[in-house]
């Protein structure tokens, strides 16, 4: 039991102490996470409500890529994206690996399957009525998509509350991408696995309390808003 | 909503941004230099001198020489002499520039069941670990330790395959910790040694073959190769650590009281 408590108080002095490398940390995981997640929202709702409210030839297909991506393990992404974005790869001149940025493209690579696919189920939940009635008031695509965004917004925020989960939890394309360096890429996760590396278990573990403890506040504060507009 | 949506982009944009301003160095190196802290006090009086940041990516050895093969890093500082002669052969690096050595060591349970105090030789003391396959817990992960562990079951004319050899394909300090809790033995630099002593139940079986000795080396990233690596930059940091200052840092830098590494530039 040593262990535990050991970790549970680290953890509590980690969050006290703001010690300035964890402080830096969290905000470079943060920063990171909610840009993904906002970028992957741009590109995963749109296609998501299109996908919902539109026939199109391989659809069931596009459905079905959806549901396989959502597997995607995060160390391919990583591998992926190594090959794109190193020396010798296509993007290689835009000296972009080990920066924030090439991780915020893995990690909406990540989630826009995820966000796009619930997106569907958001829109496939609101009343059957509504879309019927954007076409008998004449509504084009996009307006006919901003009235359902509006209508769905909850589930709209819960799927993106749900990339963004997945986008703060993972370490397969921080660690590939970013490099773990100090001050610069190294996130929550990444450090978690650097201070096991290092047999720092009892830290590394308070690390990831100090990860949950970030992740029930951001989500506190995004069910706010949501409950803003009840 | 759609208000508040802005709201939440705007507090985004407000978030610390990286800082992009400084210049920037990237190493790549062996995860017993960054575990054992070195980097640590080495870095910042250059970092200091030169206005830089040295961006550390902290992974084995054979992975680190890929990056460095790539171009991802302006310099590697690793230890791994043989991969090291082939990558400079290769015309990947310019030149082995000798930073520091110290030895490797093995480490097992303190009854010592493969009886490798006793043991009169290293080629001895490997066999015994095979025949009695009491456990040994490899790296396995193409690092400069895991390199000089294969070449030692070479040397031994043993292929280390079955129950008792587990190659788990983690870092340095994980590795010690498996070997402690499965009363395993096994191999790793002195550095990290020291560091984890205290941490660590496993007590030094074998040391002070001249096999052991363990080397570290930087080599800069061929600019012929990769024009758009700060060689200049680079160098100026192999100079640092090269340096009497550099030197000194290295010789003074101690974990519980014992030196960890042993400068290789005579001042």
């Amino acid at each position: 039991m040593n262990y535990f408590f050991q970790a549970l108080a680290d953890a509590f002095s980690l969050i006290v102490s703001l010690d300035s490398e964890v402080y830096i940390i969290v905000w470079t995981s943060l920063k990171i996470s909610l840009v993904a997640v906002f970028a992957a929202s741009l590109v995963g709702i749109p296609l998501g409500l299109y996908t919902a409210l539109r026939e199109f030839p391989g659809k069931s297909f596009v459905l079905q890529m959806l549901n396989t991506l959502m597997a995607l393990p995060t160390v391919v992404v990583g591998l992926v994206l190594y090959g794109v974005f190193t020396r010798q790869g296509p993007l290689g001149g835009l000296g972009m690996l080990y920066t924030a940025e090439v991780i915020i493209v893995g990690q909406c690579i990540l989630i826009i399957p995820i966000i796009w696919n619930l997106s569907i189920t958001a829109a496939k939940a609101a009343d059957p009525r509504l879309a019927d009635t954007c076409k008998a008031l004449g509504a084009n695509t996009l307006q006919q998509g901003w009235i359902f965004v509006g209508e769905v917004r909850y589930a709209l925020m819960a799927a993106m509350i749900i990339g963004f989960g997945r986008a703060i939890g993972e370490v397969g394309v921080a660690m590939m991408l970013g490099g773990n360096i100090e001050g610069f890429t190294r996130t929550m996760t990444t450090a978690i696995a650097l201070q096991t590396s290092k047999g720092e278990f009892e830290f590394g573990l308070a690390l990831g309390v100090l990860l949950m403890t970030v992740a029930f506040v951001v989500n506190a504060i995004l069910q706010w808003f949501q409950s803003l507009n009840q | 909503m759609k208000i508040k949506i802005h709201y939440l982009l705007l507090l985004i944009c407000m978030l610390p941004g990286a800082g992009h301003a400084q210049d920037r160095l990237r190493l790549a190196t062996t995860t017993s230099t960054e575990n054992t802290g070195l980097l640590a006090v080495l870095h910042p009086p250059f970092e200091k001198k030169y206005a830089v940041k040295v961006d550390v990516i902290a992974v084995g050895t054979g992975k680190a020489l890929r990056l460095g093969r790539n171009g991802d890093v302006d310099l590697v500082l690793v230890h791994a002499p043989a991969a090291e002669k082939k990558f400079v052969a290769q015309g990947f690096g310019v030149e082995r520039l000798p930073v520091m050595h110290n030895d490797f060591v093995l480490l097992g349970p303190g009854s010592d069941p493969a009886k490798i105090r006793d043991a009169g030789s290293l080629t001895a003391a490997m066999t015994a670990l095979a025949i009695t396959g009491t456990g040994f817990v490899s790296r396995g992960d193409d690092s400069g330790t895991h390199k000089m562990e294969m070449s030692l079951w070479q040397a031994a004319s043993i292929r280390p395959e079955g129950d008792w050899y587990l190659a788990v394909g983690q870092g340095m300090g994980a590795v010690l910790k498996i070997a402690n809790d499965k009363l395993a033995y096994t191999i790793t630099d002195r550095g990290t040694y020291l560091a984890f002593k205290d941490k660590i139940e496993l007590e030094l079986v074998y040391e002070g073959a001249e096999q052991l000795a363990n080397p570290y080396h930087i080599i800069l990233v061929n600019p012929e190769k990769h024009p758009h690596v700060k060689s200049k930059l680079a160098q100026h940091y192999a100079d640092f650590v090269r340096s009497e200052q550099g030197q000194m840092i290295i010789r003074g830098y101690k974990v519980a009281g014992e030196q960890l590494f042993y400068p290789d530039v005579i001042y």
